[in-house]
């Protein structure tokens, strides 16, 4: 009994989470099959599992994201870690864990950190294009990295148990609960953009938002490109506070903001040459 | 046949003993890792594996050396490794059940690791390692055991064990090739992105299994009253010999490739390890010990009167193994990771909880080793007595 309502529970879920997906198919679809149903008679037509998108859900054929590095300061960076570090309860292990709360905390280890978004030079966002000659400003330009959702994403391969997933509209994404831990996906992702949970987070979070789940110990994470406020209709956390710095569209959408930005100007890829086919562009 | 087991010197117990008192310890060390995650490790956001799958990829190579005997026996009726067949056998047993708790002291959540069985993902090549891993344990359990029953029986071993053998030499190179298909797979990893890996993992592995079967032999020798045999053990250590050079010979071919090319995404990882990269230098005098220790050794077997010298050769075969460890344990591993794919340098050092925690399972490996050889050793001193 229990054990059933356990894997129901768990399916459930992992349709939920494909849900978000399934809509980005039905983007146009969504008011036709409303349509459907009401002309069938209404609520009664449960016979047929429809799974439709919220309404004021944003959604794309192909996520992307587009990062115009002319407009990012230090004060975006700031902003963008922070926002992201906040909607998704990803620790901080410069601070002080509380010690009534969690007595005994161990000291957190700097290089076991969880970053979903972050700053890197040029010379790291981008190595194998390393210059001597390179314009001095970009050599101090602070540079957002971060997953980037690739069509062709090693890391899905190497899941052993799909744990990390693709939906069908593009974003690569991950069911914490079903993640052994064996850090296939680490190994395989060359852009440095998954983390481990080497240890109960907790002590770590400032303050824990209850609309995003707290990672258990021994579970990868990554960006997710804020899969969760995307179905709310929500921009990403990191678009909301970069001040226009970075744009997440349809890429394939002619008409959608990045497309239109990506005509418009020069942009490039991270290790575009591995064929991973990357969906974050950088306008330079 | 099990009752063999429980019977043994003074001598045998203690030994037991130790084993279990090493297990012991790094189960209460294990407890912590499983209670509070593997931050008690040295791994980190960059070197994401460490000890734990170094040893594995080790002993992978240890449990498919075993076919080194299995082929000369089965397919060409090299009737000399009549006596140690049943040891490579064993030998591979007791490695594949310390690759298999490696693979688990390494999950970050050991206790869904059936979901690689409920959600099994045919594109990753971890579900494959699995199955042949499996595979290879269960044929070598099967096999070395109904052969050493009849053996014991004295009658012939069962008709059905014929393809179970030969089988078990495909999953043998299986064994080795898919754990290095976990590695030059991936686009991101310089060091590890080259079709020499296979092959270079199975020359490695064909010295230090073999190796490692000739240390055993003398041990066999010196504690019971079963005699492997001389001849036999010259033979490994030609084996070792060719296997030895096949691997430095790769080593070489790599490097040429590598640094003639001068891509530097792929001299990074090799300059990292044998001469330090931006200051970190942690495994370059581990890189020229095993590099020392190969050569000496390749020498050391190539001129016939000191590889068949009985004093010198078990000298010669820690060298060997050694450096073979070194090589694909130590330098394989953190060399993929050091550099990072956006090329900074994090080092990796173990910490002793984690060589604490190999250590037992290395222990673990020992004693069922130690069980099993007893066994074979036992059944082949009745048999002739």
């Amino acid at each position: 009994m229990k054990k059933s309502r356990k894997s129901f529970l768990k399916k459930s879920r992992r349709s939920f989470l494909k849900a978000a997906g399934i809509s980005a198919v039905a983007i146009g679809a969504a008011p036709a099959i409303k349509a459907v149903a009401v002309a069938s008679g209404g609520g009664s037509a449960s016979s047929i599992p429809v799974v439709s998108p919220k309404a004021e859900a944003l959604t794309a054929k192909r996520w992307g994201m587009v990062i115009d590095t002319s407009k990012i300061t230090d004060e975006v960076v700031e902003g963008v870690t922070a926002a992201c570090r906040n909607a998704h309860n990803i620790p901080d292990f410069t601070i002080e864990p509380d010690a009534e709360k969690y007595p005994n905390t161990r000291p957190a280890k700097k290089m076991q950190e969880i970053k979903w978004i972050w700053e890197e030079h040029y010379q790291y966002a981008f190595p194998e294009m390393e210059d001597e000659f390179l314009a001095e400003k970009y050599k101090s330009l602070p540079f957002l990295v971060t997953c980037n959702h690739c069509k062709n994403a090693p890391c899905v391969q190497a899941c052993p148990t799909k744990a990390t997933f693709k939906r069908e509209d593009g974003i690569v994404i991950m069911d914490f609960h079903r993640c052994i831990g064996c850090r296939f996906c680490m190994a395989a992702c060359p852009y440095g953009s998954r983390s481990f949970n080497f240890r109960d987070s907790r002590p770590f979070i400032e303050k824990i938002n209850p609309e995003f789940p707290v990672r258990s110990k021994g579970v990868v994470e990554k960006c997710n490109l804020c899969a969760e406020r995307l179905a709310k209709g929500e921009q990403p956390a990191c678009v909301e506070a970069s001040e226009g710095a970075i744009v997440v569209g349809d890429l394939e959408n002619p008409e959608s903001e990045v497309r239109v930005l990506l005509n418009e100007n020069y942009a490039i890829r991270r290790k575009q040459e591995l064929g991973t086919e990357p969906s974050v562009y950088y306008i330079m | 046949m099990l009752e063999i087991a429980i019977k043994g010197s003074k001598k045998y117990w203690i030994w037991l003993g130790a084993l279990l008192a090493v297990m012991t310890a790094a189960f209460a060390v294990y407890i912590d890792q499983f209670m509070n995650g593997l931050m008690i490790t040295g791994m980190s956001r960059d070197v994401s594996w460490g000890f734990y799958i170094a040893n594995f990829t080790f002993l992978v190579g240890v449990a498919a050396g075993g076919v080194m005997v299995v082929i000369p026996y089965y397919l060409h009726n090299y009737e000399k490794f009549h006596r140690i067949t049943i040891l490579g056998e064993f030998l591979a047993v007791a490695s594949l059940i310390m690759c298999l708790m490696f693979i688990v002291a390494d999950l970050g959540q050991p206790t869904r690791m059936l979901n690689v069985l409920l959600y099994p993902t045919p594109n990753s090549m971890l579900f494959w390692d699995m199955c042949v891993l499996n595979g290879y344990l269960f044929l070598n359990i099967v096999i070395g055991w109904k052969v050493l029953e009849a053996e014991r029986n004295q009658v012939k071993p069962p008709e059905w064990t014929k393809p179970l053998i030969y089988l078990s030499i495909p999953f043998a190179i299986g064994i080795h090739t898919v754990t290095a298909y976990l590695y030059c797979g991936l686009p991101g990893r310089g060091f590890w992105l080259t079709a020499i890996l296979a092959p270079r993992f199975l020359a490695s592995a064909f010295a230090a299994g073999p190796s490692f079967l000739i240390l055993l032999c003398y041990i066999v020798r010196k504690f019971t009253k079963f005699d492997p045999g001389w001849e036999a053990m010259q033979t490994l250590s030609k084996i070792v010999c060719y296997a030895l050079i096949a691997n430095v010979f790769f080593f070489f071919c790599e490097v040429f490739v590598v640094f003639y090319s001068k891509i530097p995404g792929h001299m990074s990882h090799i300059k990292y390890l044998f001469f330090g990269l931006h200051g970190h230098d942690a495994l370059v005098p581990w890189m020229w010990t095993s590099m020392t220790l190969m050569f000496v050794a390749i020498g050391l077997l190539l001129v016939p009167a000191l590889r068949n010298n009985q004093t010198l050769l078990p000298f010669t075969c820690i060298m060997v193994f050694v450096g073979t460890w070194i090589d694909k344990s130590l330098g394989m591993i953190s060399g993929g990771f050091v550099p990072s794919p956006l090329h900074h340098v994090t080092e990796y050092i173990p910490t002793v909880q984690e060589v604490v925690i190999s250590l037992g399972v290395l222990a673990t490996g020992l004693l069922i080793l130690t069980v099993l050889f007893k066994l074979a050793a036992t059944v082949k001193e009745e048999v002739r007595g």
